[in-house]
C-alpha cells in the first residue's frame, strides 16, 4: 500500500505538466480546436519527442514500458488542460488492441509508428443500436479466402475522421448479441468502400460516422482470432476507462479550483460571494465529490491489470460510476456557482463541464456501469 | 504507487483475524452482528483481552503502550475489529483523552491515567457539549474557579455518551470570562465520584439510553487535574476532535452492514422473489458499495498523508471522511430498513435479561432502532455542516 510516485513517475508528471502549462493555455486550445480535424500535429510531434506516444507499450515492442499509473498521470494533465489530441484513440485504444491481439509482424508494423507520431488510430466499436454493449455487433465480416469483407455502419468513432488506421469490430459468426464471433480488423483510411463523415463533438474533439461497404481486409489486417475479439476489446476498454477516469479527475480538479477562485473574486452585495455559507457548502461538496473521484481514478489505475477478467471489469465499472456521479455534480455546480459567465462559450468553465459530460458517455455511462457492479455483487468483500 | 496490500500486511490481517476468532466469544459476536448494543462488561472484557495481548492502545506511541504499527496496519486492525464485529473500543479513553494526556499532560498524569485507560480500569466520558454550546462549542458556560488548592466547577454538560458507567470525565470549563471565548477555556480531569456530580439519562428516539446530562454543583477538583496550561484547553479540544475525525469514517462497520443487507435480502421477498434478485434494489446496494470503496481509498490516502504532516495536526481533508463516512453509515441502515419493510414496526426496547421471544422475524428487531440511532452520526463529532465549514475555510480558503 503506497500512494507515492516513484522518481521516474514524478519526472514524467513534471515534464508533461510543464509542457502543457507553457503551450496549452485556454487561448491556444481555442486555436487548436479550430484547426482542420481539431488537433495540432505540432503538439503531437512534441508528444512523440517527450516519449508520451510510446509510453504504455512494452520495450520489446518499441515502447517505454509504462504502466497504468504512468497513463493516469498523463491523462490527468490532459484533463486539466482539455487536451484535444488523439491520445486516447491512437495510443490507448488503437495501440491497446494491437499490443494485445497483434502478431509480432503487426506489432512491428504499427507500434513503432505510433510511438514516433507517424500514425494515428481510431477504434470503431459502436453500432447504431449497441449503446454501451461492445458485444452487440451488427457490422458483418464475411470470410473470403484469406481475407474478410466488412459491411455495416459505425457511430461516434472518436477521431475517426483523421485516423490513418481504423480498427473495426465486426461479426464474423453468431448472432447479434453473442459474445463470441466478433473479429477486429485494421482498415486503412483510404480503403475502398470506406466512407467517413466527421464532425466536432460537444467537447471540441471530433468523431466520425463510418460506413463500410464491401471493405476488404487482408490477412495482415486481421488482429488475432477473428471470432475471439471481445475479450481484447474489453481489456482495452478497461484501460481506456482508467485513463478517462484520470482525465476526468484532472478536469474536475481544475473546474473546482476555477470555481473557488471565482467565489473569492466575484463581489455582490458589496462582498465576495465566497463568504456566503450556502455557496461555501456547495464548494465543500464539490471538494468531497472530487476526492472520492480521485480515489476511484487511482483504484482504476491500480486494478487495471487484475488477472481475473470478470473482477477487472467490475472494478473498472465501479470507478466509472463514481467518476460519472462526481463529474455530473462538479460540472453542474461549477456552472451554477459561476452564474451567467459559466454559461458562455468564451469562458473555460463550460468546456470542462462539456468534456466531463462526454466522458460519461464513453465506454459506458454511470447507470450502465452501476448495473454491472450490481450483477457482480461483491465489490465490498471481506478484505 | 501500489494499492495492493503487501504479503506482510496480508499476513498481519490473518494474525488479527485469528486472534479475534480465538478470543471473541461466539455468542457476543452474534449478538453484536444482530445489531444489539454491547454491555459495559462486554466492552471492558474485550478491551482487557486486547490489552493483555499488547493491542489495547495500538495507535499510541510505543513508550505509552502502543504497538509501533504503521498507519496501514492500524487501519487493518481496526477494520478487522469492526467487521468481526467485536465490541468497539471506548473512544473517550483510547482515542480522546489518552492522546491529550500523553501529548499535553504532566508526567504524573501520564503515570496515573494512561495504564488505566489501556486496561479500561477507568471508564472515561466526555464533558464537552452543553445545552447552549453544540456546534458553537467555544461558547460553553460551565465554569471552573480556583479556590485554594482546588478548582470548583459549576455548570451542565450534555450528550455525555455512556456517562452512566464513567469513573472519570474530561471537562472543558471556562476559566477566564474576560477574554475571547476560545482563550478562556481549560481542560480538566474530574473524578465522577466527586460530590456534586449528578448524571441524568436521556432517552433517544431508538428507545435506548446512551447519552446523559451531567450536572456540576460546586464540584471540587484538585488543581493538579488541569491538563497542560490554564486557558489553553481549546487547543487541546481541537487536537482531540481532529483525532476523532480520522477514525470516524467507520468503513468496516458499513462493510459489515452491507454483508448483512445482502444476507437478509436473500431471505426477504418482493413480488414473491428474494429481494436480492430485484435489479433496482441490487443497484441501490451497488451505489453504496462504490461510494464505500472510494471512501476506503480516501481514508487510506489521508492515513498515508499523515506520515508527512506535522505531528498533532490532522489533515483538514479528514472532514471528507466524517461527511462521507456518516452518510454511508446512514445509507446502509436505510437499506436495512427497506429490506425488512413492514417488519420494522414492532417497538420493543431491549430489556436486559428478558427471555420473551421477539415479535416478528428475529433479525428485524434491531433494524429500526439502529436506523433511528444512526441519525446521530452526522450530528456528533462536529456536525456535517460544521465539517463543510471546515473544508470551505481550511481547505478551499473561502
Amino acid at each position: 500500500m503506497d500512494f507515492d510516485l516513484s522518481e521516474e513517475q514524478q519526472l514524467l508528471k513534471d515534464s508533461v505538466e510543464g509542457f502543457l502549462s507553457d503551450t496549452y493555455d485556454f487561448e491556444s486550445r481555442k486555436k487548436i480546436a479550430a484547426l482542420p480535424g481539431g488537433w495540432s500535429p505540432e503538439v503531437w510531434a512534441k508528444f512523440a519527442e517527450l516519449g508520451l506516444l510510446g509510453l504504455p507499450f512494452a520495450e520489446d515492442d518499441g515502447g517505454f514500458g509504462g504502466g497504468a499509473v504512468e497513463t493516469m498521470l498523463l491523462a490527468e494533465s490532459f484533463g486539466k488542460h482539455l487536451v484535444l489530441e488523439p491520445y486516447l484513440a491512437t495510443v490507448i485504444l488503437g495501440g491497446g488492441v494491437v499490443k494485445r491481439a497483434g502478431s509480432a509482424a503487426q506489432k512491428a508494423e504499427h507500434i513503432a509508428a505510433i510511438a514516433e507520431g507517424a500514425r494515428t488510430f481510431a477504434l470503431a466499436t459502436t453500432d447504431r443500436h449497441s449503446r454501451y454493449d461492445m458485444f452487440d455487433v451488427t457490422t458483418t465480416a464475411k470470410k473470403d479466402g484469406a481475407s474478410y469483407v466488412l459491411d455495416g455502419e459505425k457511430a461516434v468513432v472518436v477521431h475517426g475522421g483523421t485516423a490513418d488506421r481504423i480498427i473495426v469490430s465486426a461479426r464474423s459468426a453468431g448472432s447479434r448479441r453473442d459474445r463470441g464471433g466478433i473479429g477486429l480488423f485494421i482498415v486503412a483510411a483510404d480503403a475502398e468502400g470506406l466512407i467517413r463523415r466527421s464532425s466536432p463533438t460537444q467537447d471540441g474533439t471530433h468523431a466520425a460516422e463510418i460506413t463500410l461497404s464491401g471493405v476488404r481486409v487482408d490477412a495482415d489486417g486481421i488482429l488475432g482470432d477473428p471470432e475471439g475479439g471481445l475479450p481484447v476489446l474489453e481489456a482495452v476498454a478497461d484501460e481506456a476507462i482508467a485513463a478517462l477516469c484520470a482525465e476526468a479527475v484532472g478536469a474536475m480538479s481544475e473546474l473546482t479550483d476555477l470555481t473557488v477562485d471565482y467565489l473569492k473574486q466575484r463581489k455582490q452585495f458589496g462582498v465576495p460571494i465566497g463568504g456566503f455559507q450556502a455557496l461555501q457548502h456547495r464548494a465543500a461538496e464539490m471538494f468531497v465529490a472530487l476526492e472520492q473521484a480521485r480515489s476511484m481514478a487511482m483504484f482504476a489505475a491500480m486494478t487495471a491489470s487484475t488477472e481475473d477478467a470478470t473482477e477487472r471489469r467490475a472494478l473498472a465499472s465501479a470507478a466509472k460510476v463514481q467518476i460519472g456521479r462526481s463529474a455530473k455534480f462538479i460540472g453542474q455546480q461549477g456552472i451554477q456557482l459561476h452564474g451567467g459567465i459559466g454559461m458562455t462559450m468564451e469562458y473555460k468553465a463550460g468546456h470542462y463541464f462539456k468534456r466531463l459530460t462526454m466522458i460519461d458517455t464513453l465506454f459506458g455511462d454511470a447507470d450502465h456501469h452501476l448495473a454491472q457492479v450490481a450483477d457482480y455483487g461483491q465489490l465490498v468483500s471481506t478484505a | 504507487m501500489e494499492l495492493r496490500f503487501t504479503d506482510e500486511e496480508i499476513a498481519f490481517r490473518k494474525e488479527v483475524r485469528a486472534f479475534i476468532d480465538a478470543k471473541l466469544p461466539k455468542a457476543l459476536r452474534e449478538k453484536l452482528a444482530a445489531g444489539h448494543h454491547p454491555t459495559r462488561d462486554d466492552i471492558v472484557f474485550w478491551q482487557k483481552t486486547l490489552n493483555d495481548k499488547g493491542w489495547g492502545v495500538a495507535h499510541w506511541p510505543v513508550p505509552y503502550g502502543g504497538t509501533g504499527w504503521d498507519a496501514v496496519k492500524q487501519y487493518i486492525f481496526l477494520e478487522e475489529m469492526m467487521m468481526a464485529p467485536s465490541p468497539p473500543p471506548l473512544a473517550f479513553g483510547t482515542s480522546m483523552v489518552g492522546p491529550v494526556i500523553y501529548t499535553f499532560g504532566s508526567e504524573a498524569q501520564k503515570k496515573r491515567f494512561l495504564p488505566r485507560i489501556a486496561s479500561l480500569d477507568d471508564w472515561w466520558c466526555q464533558g464537552f457539549s452543553e445545552p447552549g454550546a453544540g456546534s458553537d462549542l467555544a461558547g460553553l458556560k460551565t465554569k471552573a474557579e480556583k479556590v485554594g488548592d482546588h478548582w470548583v466547577i459549576n455548570g451542565q454538560k450534555t450528550w455525555t455518551t455512556l456517562g452512566q458507567y464513567a469513573d472519570w470525565i474530561f471537562v472543558l470549563a471556562r476559566t477566564d470570562a474576560s477574554v475571547k471565548k476560545q482563550e478562556g477555556i481549560s481542560f480538566i480531569l474530574v473524578d465522577m465520584k466527586s460530590p456534586g456530580i449528578t448524571v441524568k439519562p436521556i432517552q433517544t428516539i431508538d428507545g435506548g439510553h446512551e447519552v446523559n446530562e451531567v450536572f456540576f454543583d460546586d464540584v471540587k477538583v484538585p488543581l493538579e487535574n488541569l491538563v497542560g496550561q490554564e486557558n489553553k484547553g481549546w487547543d487541546y479540544a481541537k487536537f482531540l476532535l481532529g483525532n476523532e475525525r480520522t477514525g470516524i469514517a467507520r468503513v468496516g462497520i458499513s462493510k459489515q452492514r452491507i454483508r448483512k443487507i445482502k444476507e437478509m435480502a436473500a431471505i426477504e421477498q418482493r413480488a414473491g422473489r428474494p429481494l436480492i434478485e430485484d435489479q433496482r434494489f441490487r443497484e441501490k446496494i451497488a451505489e453504496v458499495e462504490i461510494e464505500l470503496k472510494a471512501l476506503e481509498i480516501t481514508q487510506l490516502r489521508v492515513i498515508a498523508g499523515e506520515k508527512k504532516r506535522e505531528k498533532g495536526k490532522p489533515d483538514p481533508a479528514s472532514s471528507v471522511l466524517k461527511i462521507k463516512g456518516s452518510e454511508l453509515q446512514q445509507a446502509t441502515t436505510e437499506l436495512l430498513m427497506e429490506v425488512i419493510g413492514p417488519h420494522a414496526a414492532p417497538f420493543a426496547p431491549e430489556e436486559p435479561g428478558s427471555n420473551e421471544p421477539p415479535i416478528g422475524p428475529e433479525w428485524a428487531q434491531t433494524i429500526a432502532p439502529t436506523y433511528f440511532n444512526v441519525r446521530k452520526v452526522s450530528i456528533y463529532g462536529g456536525s456535517n455542516e460544521i465539517q463543510k465549514n471546515i473544508i470551505a475555510k481550511a481547505v478551499l480558503g473561502l
